[in-house]
């Protein structure tokens, strides 16, 4: 993906360099060639189109942000309401996530989900342990919204 | 500057206000650190992040400042405070500070005990 980059970039400033003028409106039509080029031989470079990964990092953010709304009304809810109708648990979550870094924000957006909160991560990092504000209805939901952050995040990765 | 606008950044401003305030009801009413620990992490960075786009708003309507150290500000506490609540919630898990007596499930204590009490006595 960076090699993509950096060769969108190389190409832009090629653009620059034929046309002779030194603005960033230039800088920008080379990189939209630049972009029509790589697509065109997309079959010869190794790993995907880069494009696409970018749109399905702007995917991410946007669960995420959604995310993190729904958490805090959820959250409010249980905190407001007169008596105290809260389940906590621990339970345990596999994962197929495989890099260091993909596991990192795997947690980052489940601690940010509604209700639920990474304890640990196991040592052969197989598995995530995570603490449930309300267990019981959650199990079902949180192993959809798993599923949904997983699915976005590979998206993004390979 | 019009007033929806001004009002609406009032009303964004309000709303930090007032989940900041939610979020301190949940840390004196909720029964254990972990419990304290989802109210923490979660309500005070939303209320952190609206005031701050507030903030970034105001000043770019009012004076055509466009602040980029706030939208790094945004970024950065977006990033650090679930890693916070995480490492403290871990940190009492690991010294044995007891889950709250209601608790149903705990999978973690099913994990290999031994080795934790090594990392814990190395350090």
């Amino acid at each position: 993906m960076a090699f993509q980059i950096l060769l969108n970039i190389i190409i832009s400033f090629s653009w620059m360099f034929l046309k002779n003028e030194w603005t960033f409106a230039d800088f920008f039509v080379g990189y939209f060639w630049g972009l029509v080029i790589i697509f065109a031989m997309k079959n010869f470079l190794p790993g995907r189109f880069y494009f696409e990964r970018i749109i399905a990092a702007g995917k991410l953010l946007f669960l995420f942000l959604k995310e993190l709304l729904l958490a805090n009304v959820q959250v409010i809810r249980d905190i407001l309401r007169p008596r105290l109708d809260i389940e906590p648990g621990i339970f345990a979550m596999p994962t197929e996530l495989k890099s260091e870094w993909e596991i990192t924000l795997l947690s980052l957006l489940i601690t940010l989900t509604p209700g639920t909160l990474v304890m640990d991560v196991s040592d052969d990092k197989k598995v995530l342990y995570i603490h449930a504000m309300n267990i019981t209805d959650a199990d079902q939901a949180i192993s959809d919204i798993k599923n949904t952050f997983e699915k976005a995040i590979m998206e993004v990765t390979r | 500057m019009t007033e929806t606008i001004s009002i609406f950044i009032g009303v964004i401003v309000l709303l930090g206000a007032l989940l900041s305030l939610i979020t301190t009801f949940g840390l004196i009413r909720l029964p254990d650190v972990y419990c304290r620990s989802h109210a923490a992490s979660k309500s005070a960075t939303l209320g952190v992040l609206f005031v701050l786009v507030a903030a970034l708003l105001y000043f770019w309507i009012k004076d055509g400042f466009f602040s980029a150290r706030l939208v790094l500000g945004i970024i950065f506490v977006f990033i650090t405070s679930p890693v916070a609540g995480h490492l403290i919630s871990r940190a009492a898990y690991y010294t044995n500070v007891p889950l709250w007596d209601k608790t149903v499930q705990d999978d973690l204590k099913t994990k290999n005990k031994q080795k934790i009490v090594k990392e814990i006595k190395n350090s």
